[in-house]
């Protein structure tokens, strides 16, 4: 058993296992339907974006398809109708997606807990019903066909497996700013106001003013994986901005695990595979998931992930108790 | 008759009485949010759900066994209490010692589970519910014709909320149910089963909600959809007329209504965002609400 745990904590293990997950990234694309990868990993960097304000910082948004949607249907829009390059398109996305964030948030951000999640799930409902009225979102039938253009005028995207490495790279930049702001001091005020909010006021902290910064960039983030998941697959829809996808996300960072780093990472990944299994089998994909979602509320808070970690700390703990 | 604003004022009076329908809706609902996240510091989402489930009972006891309206008044809202006292019993009363928002994520998924389940076997089209005949047909009243039923939802829904708004401010009841939203643990000790308490108002404002898609039904058709486009917008009113007040809930649910039919009279393609307008221009203004305290 203690050989079995020394294994795992070893750094030759961490080095083998990430190089491995490299590995199998890089190949993936020849073996597995890319498509479902890319989808994959905008889940990943939505779910890991949106843990950044819930897992984080404390906040519940029920929310977050408006950043992921109106993203979509922005660079939708600027890569279709205007004709505009690949990079500016997912910026413009992003752009977008961080000033609802922005406006959102000086709304919300006074209140606490149910309230903040209720508004931002009603502003979230507003951003929808101007996707179903406005017309360049073309209602029910959204935006087809997007070109998705090419990367630096360079390398032609409507080659998959290209799209396939720019989608991964970019969730893969957006994951490392995740990493880098959660462990900064900035993350770290961040826990403190989870934690415990009055403490946090006394000690001088503008607090509003954090949540608010750790929410934009959690909304630029989502925005960032809507406009990669519209190029990838080149249509805009309204399920994009529906307060369904808002839940599933929020689902996604739960079962994986709230304010652990790989948590979301599994968890999407996990949602992800389910929804494209139960889309063949015929069974009812939101039945499914809801029940996925009161089960995992249930039984066990602490997700996948935050789980697996408790255990295994807890059976270090046993194996040597002088070790902290 | 004369015109308002270039509006004909049968034509407004015509919005501002579907206005007071909408703004029934949002007053049961609401009233229904507002005690059990009173009581059980709950935000119940899936009382959409159950709303859609009121109305979808309402409709299968027809179609299926033949049972009228009348019965169905009294039988659906029950049955969706039951289910609301099942619920409670299994799940909720054990995420009372979380976080709340466990017990709004575990609503959350309920909702997505209970539409999904609907939407699975009855599909997603929405089911004729024909109008009882008893209230057929429409009153005249010179300046504008009114539906009968829609006369009866705006009645029935104005009865039932004043009188639970009697019961919990002027009964030893209501009382008790205030006393245990303070302090439940002084409350236990004067012999009150709180517990039981908790699991009875549960089921009751669910049934409240269940209710209300039984008044629903012959007006707006019956789909797996029409609890969750309700819930969100409820919602909004909730914020708006904050969480602390029975009385205020009921106001608001019934203003904001008449606010969304004037929009739709004035402005119509602003008539689905009105609400959330209005909700952020309160936030700014009073972030506590018009009647709430600060949470």
């Amino acid at each position: 058993m203690s050989t079995l745990l020394t294994l795992l904590n070893s750094p030759a293990l961490k080095w083998i296992s990430a190089l491995s997950l490299a590995v199998a990234l890089l190949i993936a694309p020849f073996t597995v339907y890319p498509l479902f990868l890319m989808n994959v990993f905008c889940f990943v960097l939505f779910a890991s974006a949106l843990n950044l304000v819930l897992g984080y910082a404390g906040l519940l948004s029920l929310g977050h398809a408006a950043f992921f949607g109106g993203a979509a249907y922005v660079t939708a829009h600027v890569a279709k109708e205007w004709g505009w390059p690949f990079e500016i398109a997912i910026l413009a996305g992003m752009a977008f997606a961080a000033l609802i964030g922005l406006v959102m948030g000086l709304i919300g951000i006074k209140r606490h807990g149910i309230y903040f999640a209720m508004i931002t799930l009603a502003l979230a409902q507003m951003i929808y019903f101007l996707a179903v009225q406005m017309p360049f979102t073309n209602g029910e039938d959204g935006i087809q066909s997007i070109p998705r253009g090419t990367l630096l005028g360079l390398i032609d995207l409507s080659d998959i497996r290209a799209m396939y490495f720019v989608v991964l790279s970019l969730a893969l930049l957006g994951l490392l700013l995740i990493w880098r702001t959660i462990h900064s001091p900035f993350g770290h005020i961040l826990a403190a106001i989870r934690e415990n909010e009055p403490r946090a006021v006394s000690l001088g902290l503008d607090v509003a003013r954090y949540k608010l910064m750790a929410f934009v960039l959690s909304a630029t983030l989502s925005g960032l994986a809507g406009s990669l998941k519209v190029l990838s697959f080149q249509l805009a829809a309204l399920s994009n901005v529906s307060w369904h996808l808002s839940g599933e996300v929020v689902l996604m960072t739960l079962i994986g695990g709230l304010g652990t780093f790989a948590g979301p990472i599994i968890g999407s990944t996990f949602v992800v595979a389910l929804e494209h299994y139960l889309a063949t089998s015929g069974l009812p994909v939101s039945l499914v998931v809801g029940v996925i979602f009161m089960a995992c509320v249930m039984l066990f808070r602490r997700g996948i992930w935050g789980e697996a970690k408790a255990r295994l700390s807890a059976m270090m703990e046993r194996q040597d108790p002088d070790s902290h | 008759m004369p015109d308002i604003f270039g509006v004909p004022m049968v034509v407004l009076l015509g919005q501002i009485m579907l206005g007071l329908i909408n703004g029934s809706f949002y007053a049961v609902l609401s009233l229904g949010l507002a005690i059990i996240f009173g009581m059980l510091n709950v935000i119940n989402f899936a009382h959409g759900a159950l709303y859609m489930m009121g109305a979808f009972v309402t409709w299968i006891l027809l179609s299926t066994v033949g049972i009228n309206y009348w019965t169905a008044l009294f039988v659906a809202p029950m049955i969706v209490g039951l289910f609301g006292i099942v619920i409670e019993r299994l799940a909720l009363r054990h995420l009372y010692k979380v976080d709340h928002l466990y017990s709004l994520l575990f609503t959350f998924g309920m909702a997505l589970a209970l539409e999904g389940l609907f939407r699975y076997i009855y599909g997603s089209a929405g089911k004729p519910y024909p109008v009882p005949e008893q209230l057929a047909g429409v009153f005249k009243l010179g300046f504008m014709i009114l539906p009968v039923y829609r006369a009866w939802v705006i009645v029935a829904a104005v009865i039932v909320c004043v009188a639970v708004w009697l019961v919990i401010e002027k009964t030893r009841l209501g009382a008790w149910l205030r006393a245990a939203t303070e302090n439940p643990s002084l409350v236990t000790a004067f012999g009150i089963n709180v517990p039981l308490m908790l699991t009875l108002t549960y089921g009751f404002c669910v049934g409240l909600a269940g209710f209300a898609g039984v008044l629903a039904a012959p007006i707006y058709q019956v789909s797996p959809g029409m609890g969750s486009n309700l819930i969100i917008v409820v919602f909004a009113v909730v914020v708006i007329g904050g969480l602390g007040s029975i009385g205020g809930s009921i106001l608001t649910g019934l203003s904001l209504g008449v606010i969304e039919g004037l929009t739709k009279t004035f402005y119509p393609s602003a008539s689905t965002i009105v609400i959330f307008v209005v909700m952020a221009i309160v936030l700014i203004i009073r972030p506590a609400g018009l009647f709430g305290r600060e949470a």
